[in-house]
């Protein structure tokens, strides 16, 4: 997940209001989320609690789905069958949880087609990791371990989150993407345990995805446009730099047994906080890529539209094969 | 089976099999990310998850009856072009979503004879393979089957799209039933069928389907192709070059 850039403000992509403003289902909503309860589909909920959550499921929706492009980019030259059969596998769990995360987002009124259209016409966000390149096969075992490590950290306390489909939809998410991370840092053990040039691969890979995950935490509290909002309707329970920090020092022990050192002379266990000390992050970097500039953000987007274009002569002919077949269901009726 | 000297046919044959389903789903995974619609990257990756998986069973198998030690990891990526046993459809490129789909179909129907004949063999490992793979190879072929429906009978473009691809792919289907002695071999120890024993039975599954997508059905033509000879189209060289670079960049490596 990919909610990164939730905190940014955008022009939202979805249709006028479907609900009416009320006092007194706006105190009863209230009610419900000071006590922890879910909201559900057929429930009142302000107009602007929709649009926050559309703008949010859909990202990360659309964030899964760029996201199988840059580890599909290594199936096809995954060096065994084992371990293609897992990038696969992985892949493929990507573009379920898309699908799972459109559902959930249709459930506030959108279609997944419009939402798709906004990805399309560069309106919608996705998650900016996605834009950085896949350069050797070390890349795919950080992305599991860092990518989908941060994205886990990200994501578990969505589970709880007061949106009843969306939370349903991360709990099912979350399990499989600590499968993701454990499997990329086997992959990585495995590299480690190799030859001088596998162990540069990974040290390599491990230097250029660093900073971006921790980016992937977003913008810090203090800068953060729309958290304190996210918070009060409980669909962000936990602050940027908190999970951020949680990462961090989860991560320094792994590269400990890995045998690799994170690109940052600044990182260090400070006894005092009992948290590890990171360098300044790059913002201008994170906001360049955020903002279109990252090397992949043409490519990937470029690569999402084709797909949908070359396939627009196959979803034609499936409806109207499926409008021909009702026609002759009919006439024979 | 028990064997005491490895005999040439038994490998051919496994080792056959074991391509068509290594190299379909190496070209199968290429469409990871690429599809129509997201619900066919789902299956088109599910798909190919099931001929790696085929693969890797037969490939191990095909290495134990040779006898030199070779795992599927080196029967994958380290043999050379001419070594491969698949057939040359298998290896075509992908193109549009169309001739995905017909080419699925038209495989994956083969694919099922094969396995229900297999169930039987006297190579009790090679009829356990044939009882997993059974059940998906009837899922290829269902979810080509309807595609091919659909896009035969769908719109004026699908229509010529998928009939392109059927005139394209068909003359390769007539390597299905290629007699030659291993087939002879292998049917004389109940091991298997001869192909050519299945293109009745294949004609009669796939011409109905093919009929009510509204597709005109080709006659045959005098072409050739040789692939499950080890005689391929100038296609596999590339697709080996992309699937075999980090094992033959990195001898010996362990991933
Ligand atoms: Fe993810
Ligand atoms: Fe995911
Ligand atoms: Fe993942």
């Amino acid at each position: 997940m990919y909610t990164q850039a939730l905190d940014i403000p955008q022009q939202s992509a979805d249709k006028g209001p479907r609900v009416v403003e009320n006092p007194e289902y706006q105190a009863e909503f209230d009610a419900r989320i000071d006590a922890g309860g879910y909201i559900e589909a057929k429930d009142w909920m302000p107009e602007a609690y929709r649009k926050t959550l559309i703008r949010q499921i859909s990202q990360h929706a659309h964030s899964e789905i760029v996201g199988m492009l840059p580890e599909g980019n290594w199936i096809t030259r995954a060096p065994t069958l084992k371990r293609k059969a897992i990038l696969l596998a992985k892949v493929q769990d990507e573009g379920g949880h898309g699908l799972y995360l459109y559902a959930a987002a249709e459930t506030l009124g959108v279609s997944r087609d419009e939402l798709l259209e906004a990805l399309h016409s560069g309106r919608a966000k996705y998650s900016s990791i996605f834009n950085y390149p896949t350069l050797t096969w070390a890349d795919i075992g950080v992305i599991g371990w860092l990518v989908d490590g941060a994205a886990i950290m990200n994501q578990i306390p969505l589970c709880k989150c007061s949106y009843g489909p969306y939370a349903r939809a991360m709990v099912r998410i979350c399990k499989e993407e600590s499968f993701h991370q454990r499997q990329g840092y086997d992959l990585l053990l495995a590299m480690m345990k190799g030859t001088e040039e596998q162990r540069e691969m990974v040290q390599d890979a491990v230097n250029r995805w660093w900073w971006p995950s921790i980016m992937m935490f977003g913008p810090h509290d203090k800068d953060s446009v729309h958290s304190g909002q996210s918070a009060r309707w409980g669909i962000k329970r936990i602050s940027n730099d908190d999970l951020r920090q949680k990462f961090v020092d989860a991560t320094v022990e792994q590269a400990k047994v890995l045998g690799v050192t994170m690109p940052d002379p600044e990182l260090k266990w400070n006894a005092e906080r009992g948290h590890h000390d990171f360098g300044a992050i790059d913002w201008d970097e994170f906001w360049n890529v955020v903002n279109g500039h990252g090397q992949g953000n043409v490519d990937r987007l470029a690569a999402r539209v084709k797909a949908w274009e070359d396939g627009a002569w196959v979803r034609e002919a499936a409806l109207e094969h499926e409008r021909k077949r009702a026609a002759r269901e009919h006439q024979a009726a | 089976m028990t064997q005491q000297t490895p005999n040439p046919a038994h490998i051919e044959y496994v080792t056959r099999i074991g391509d068509n389903a290594l190299i379909l789903g190496q070209r199968m995974s290429e469409w990871c990310g690429h599809a129509p619609v997201l619900e066919e990257d789902m299956a088109l990756a599910n798909m190919s998850l099931d001929l790696i998986g085929q693969a890797r069973m037969l490939l191990t198998h095909a290495g134990k009856l040779e006898g030199k030690g070779r795992d599927e990891d080196q029967l994958a990526f380290l043999r050379i072009e001419m070594h491969y046993r698949n057939l040359t459809l298998c290896e075509l490129p992908n193109a549009d979503f169309g001739r995905t789909m017909v080419r699925n179909f038209l495989f994956a129907s083969f694919q099922v004879l094969l396995w229900e004949r297999l169930l039987a063999s006297s190579d009790t490992e090679l009829a356990a393979i044939a009882a997993k793979s059974l059940k998906e190879a009837r899922y290829h072929a269902q979810h080509a089957g309807d595609w091919v429906v659909r896009l035969g009978d769908g719109t004026a473009e699908s229509h010529e799209r998928t009939q392109a691809a059927l005139d394209y792919l068909w003359p390769y289907t007539a390597e299905f039933f290629a007699a030659n002695p291993t087939d002879e071999a292998i049917a004389a120890a109940a091991i298997g069928p001869a192909w050519s024993e299945l293109e009745a039975a294949w004609e009669a599954a796939v011409v109905p389907v093919l009929n009510e997508a509204t597709l005109t059905v080709p006659a045959r033509t005098p072409f050739k192709s040789y692939g499950k000879f080890g005689r391929h189209s100038e296609h596999l060289g590339h697709l080996l070059s992309e699937m075999q670079y980090l094992q033959r960049t990195y001898p010996g490596a362990q991933w």
